[in-house]
């Protein structure tokens, strides 16, 4: 905008017959005005609905409170030792790293798998694009009522498994405490790994395929082609996956919530699962602001940490080392 | 976006005009509440009162039922206007301590007393009805006490609830049982009969949590007398050791697996392969249920013949229990006003609900189940929830449920720990300290 202007002025005016500053003033002016107006609504809504909610939380926190009448019961840090001391908030813990680490494991490879091959020419590509991102566009809600039924004891996966000749498979995908964990991990894998492939597929599309074409003249096969120019060039797209994959399984909590509130005995809790539970549901809101401060360092600490070391290349513009 | 400068004129006109109206509406008000203010009418000679009404019947019948029920009541009271505004039913834990803070709570509110209604009253904005509603409580009978805290009455129940065994007679009859258990043995020797006729015995809706609760409380309810379950109940605490046999009964009679495979996993209802879906597609024999089963059952299969295949029985008794054998679990809906709103006009609109012509139309029309007006009874067309009401009527006493008897907090780490008892984990000492030690998470 500023250049704009610059390149729009008349000659006289760099010709020395107006004063030379003037236009530039005026559009450091231009430019505060630009920076007010686009900043301070965004900048009002931040600090209105992410920061003040965030220092009432850690105020809440130090009270023992039902949500009724004022805070009057002072506990300190009380709730802080009841969180981080409590054998379930442990479990639920120890379940959302369980399913970050098999998000990263499991559905990244697939989610890339199947992006290489979305991303090629072939006949019905629209179809199967579609087909894979159709789950993400659903609620959540919906998703885990869907499965809720398909899962249950002698439900339609069951019967499917049977039909099959595989009737040694069938289990008691929701009720056993050893498998319902994973069980989720499932659904969770089928709502979201249509999101990645999009993102994963979004950047394939910015990969020049010029470079693939220079490769395969050099005397690459395509594996070779794909591991040593591809997977590199998507590098920051994966990174940004794996930091969207990590947060979403901290903040697991539909699905889980809907499919088995956190059961049977407290096997596939979450912390969010947690949080509702016992701030919500048992009116506990000082300790539910605990857990979820708790929650905010946890998501906070991996963020800056997965910044710093991850994704600052990213950030900064430049592409991966390998093509550096 | 461009904006039509006259079209915007235009519309901070309207906003101001009904921010006036607004502000006026609320100035002729005898309450500080917008929501429930009364305004001076055109005439300027009758004060019109209007109340917010936040209720749980989003869906037919009941949203139908409740608009005639508003409909009818403007008929007789041209002065007062109701304001229906139905919500989700789960919305209510969430929303109602949040309205309760605000300057703005609904008039007239859900509510299913017991224990979270004494925690509600500490936000300070319920009111006290107990002078507006002595006048005609009475007809309600012995359901009102279920609404009262300290004695005082804080809310009205519109309708009540009974937990019981929901079965096929078709079932049965194919098992050849003739009569319904009467105690806990029988009851296990049935089971036992069902099974050697191919028949799973019971349905438990596991993964909802609070059916496996009702099994527990039905055990301590035999085997406590009705003073120490109230006792427990006021003081929070049940280290009385009539709840830990209640625990050892229980651990007993799940060693007979009465229940479908995988329980843990399967949803209370909505759907037919929910606890309520398997009673309606006779994969088991019965479910310990409350009175809303029959509705429950006939959203859940194809077969609309369901109802007449349902009979009821109450929960049998235990040999040696020193508890009432005719008393029974339950609860109720009803309603609380909060203090904004013109109480007397408000509790007006209660008393219409309890009326017996429109308890009737609930009975017949929205299938409530139990009217709180027991001369609504009568309007009972099935013989299952007949039984069901007349086990409420004639019950040594009404014990509610302990979820709900209890404040909110400890009322629910006892269904928690119900739960995890239910899939293995924990034992007697985990649900007897659940309740005192509902601060310990």
């Amino acid at each position: 905008m500023a250049r704009g202007i610059e390149v729009a002025a008349p000659p006289e005016i760099a010709s020395g017959g107006v004063p030379p500053r003037k236009p530039r003033q005026r559009s450091s002016r231009r430019k505060r005005i630009e920076l007010t107006v686009l900043l301070v609504p965004p900048l009002a809504l931040f600090i209105g609905f992410v920061i003040v909610p965030m220092v009432f939380a850690v105020w809440y926190s130090l009270y023992n409170w039902n949500g009724y009448g004022p805070l009057t019961d002072f506990i300190g840090l009380q709730n802080y030792r009841g969180v981080l001391t409590g054998q379930v908030f442990h479990q639920a813990l120890v379940h959302n790293v369980i399913i970050a680490v098999l998000s990263v494991v499991i559905q990244l490879p697939i989610s890339i798998g199947l992006a290489l091959l979305l991303n090629r020419r072939m006949r019905g590509r629209g179809a199967l694009r579609l087909a894979v991102f159709t789950p993400y566009v659903l609620s959540q809600a919906t998703s885990a009522v869907m499965w809720l039924m398909l899962l249950s004891h002698g439900g339609p996966v069951d019967a499917l498994l049977k039909s099959a000749g595989l009737g040694a498979l069938v289990h008691f995908w929701l009720a056993s405490t050893s498998l319902v964990l994973y069980s989720l991990f499932f659904v969770v894998s089928w709502q979201f790994i249509g999101f990645g492939i999009v993102l994963l597929l979004a950047g394939l599309q910015g990969i020049p395929p010029e470079l693939r074409e220079a490769a395969a003249i050099d005397g690459a096969t395509a594996w070779q082609a794909t591991r040593r120019v591809v997977l590199p060039l998507l590098g920051p797209t994966i990174r940004i996956w794996i930091f969207l994959a990590v947060i979403g399984s901290l903040q697991l909590f539909d699905i889980v919530w809907i499919m088995t509130l956190g059961g049977p005995a407290d096997s596939s809790q979450t912390m969010l699962t947690y949080l509702y539970f016992n701030g919500v549901e048992r009116t506990q809101f000082g300790y539910g602001a605990t857990i979820s401060v708790v929650l905010f360092v946890i998501s906070f600490v991996f963020a800056l940490v997965y910044q710093r070391y991850a994704l600052r290349r990213d950030t900064a513009g430049a592409l991966t080392r390998a093509v550096q | 976006m461009r904006i039509n400068p006259k079209v915007a004129a235009i519309s901070v006109a309207a906003t101001m005009s009904l921010a006036i109206a607004a502000c006026s509406s609320s100035g002729g008000s005898s309450s500080t509440n917008n929501a429930g203010s009364g305004s001076t009418s055109s005439s300027g000679s009758t004060a019109k009162i209007t109340l917010t009404w936040q209720n749980n019947g989003t869906s037919q019948p009941l949203l139908g039922i409740w608009q005639a029920v508003v409909t009818g009541f403007h008929a007789a009271h041209p002065n007062i206007t109701i304001a229906n505004n139905p919500m989700q039913n789960e919305l209510f834990k969430t929303k109602i301590p949040i309205e309760l803070k605000s300057d703005n709570p609904p008039d007239i509110y859900q509510q299913w007393g017991g224990g979270a209604e004494a925690t509600q009253i500490q936000s300070g904005k319920l009111t006290n009805l107990t002078q507006y509603v002595s006048s005609w409580i009475g007809m309600v009978g012995k359901a009102a006490a279920g609404w009262q805290v300290n004695g005082q009455q804080y809310g009205v129940p519109y309708d009540q609830h009974v937990v019981g065994f929901w079965y096929r007679k078709d079932l049965f009859a194919k098992a050849g049982i003739t009569t319904t258990p009467t105690t806990i043995p029988q009851l296990i020797s049935d089971d036992a009969q069902l099974k050697a006729h191919g028949i799973a015995p019971m349905g438990l809706g596991g993964q909802s949590q609070w059916p496996d609760a009702f099994w527990w409380e039905y055990f301590a309810v035999r085997e406590c007398p009705e003073s120490v379950v109230n006792q427990a109940m006021t003081s929070q605490n049940l280290s009385a050791p009539c709840f830990s046999k209640a625990t050892t009964d229980l651990t007993s009679f799940m060693a007979t697996n009465p229940f479908e495979a995988g329980f843990n996993g399967v949803a209370a209802q909505s759907s037919p392969t929910s606890s309520a879906g398997l009673l309606a597609n006779g994969k088991v024999a019965m479910e310990l249920q409350g009175d809303w089963e029959p509705g429950e059952v006939l959203g859940d299969t194809t077969n609309k013949n369901i109802d007449s295949l349902l009979g009821w029985f109450p929960f049998p008794a235990i040999p040696g229990g020193q508890g009432p054998a005719s008393a029974v679990l339950g609860g109720g809906d009803g309603w609380s006003c909060t203090t904004g709103a013109a109480e007397p006009a408000c509790a007006e609109f209660l008393q219409y609900i309890d009326s017996t012509a429109v308890q009737q139309q609930l009975v017949t029309k929205a299938s409530i189940g139990i009217p709180a007006n027991p001369a609504a009874e009568s309007a009972i067309t099935s013989p299952a929830v007949k039984a069901a009401a007349q086990a409420h009527d004639n019950a040594a006493y009404v014990a509610g449920y302990f979820d709900q008897a209890l404040p909110t907090n400890p009322g629910l780490a006892l269904d928690a720990a119900l739960a995890n008892f239910f899939a293995g984990k924990g034992n007697n000492s985990t649900i007897i300290n659940s309740v005192s030690s509902s601060s310990g998470h």
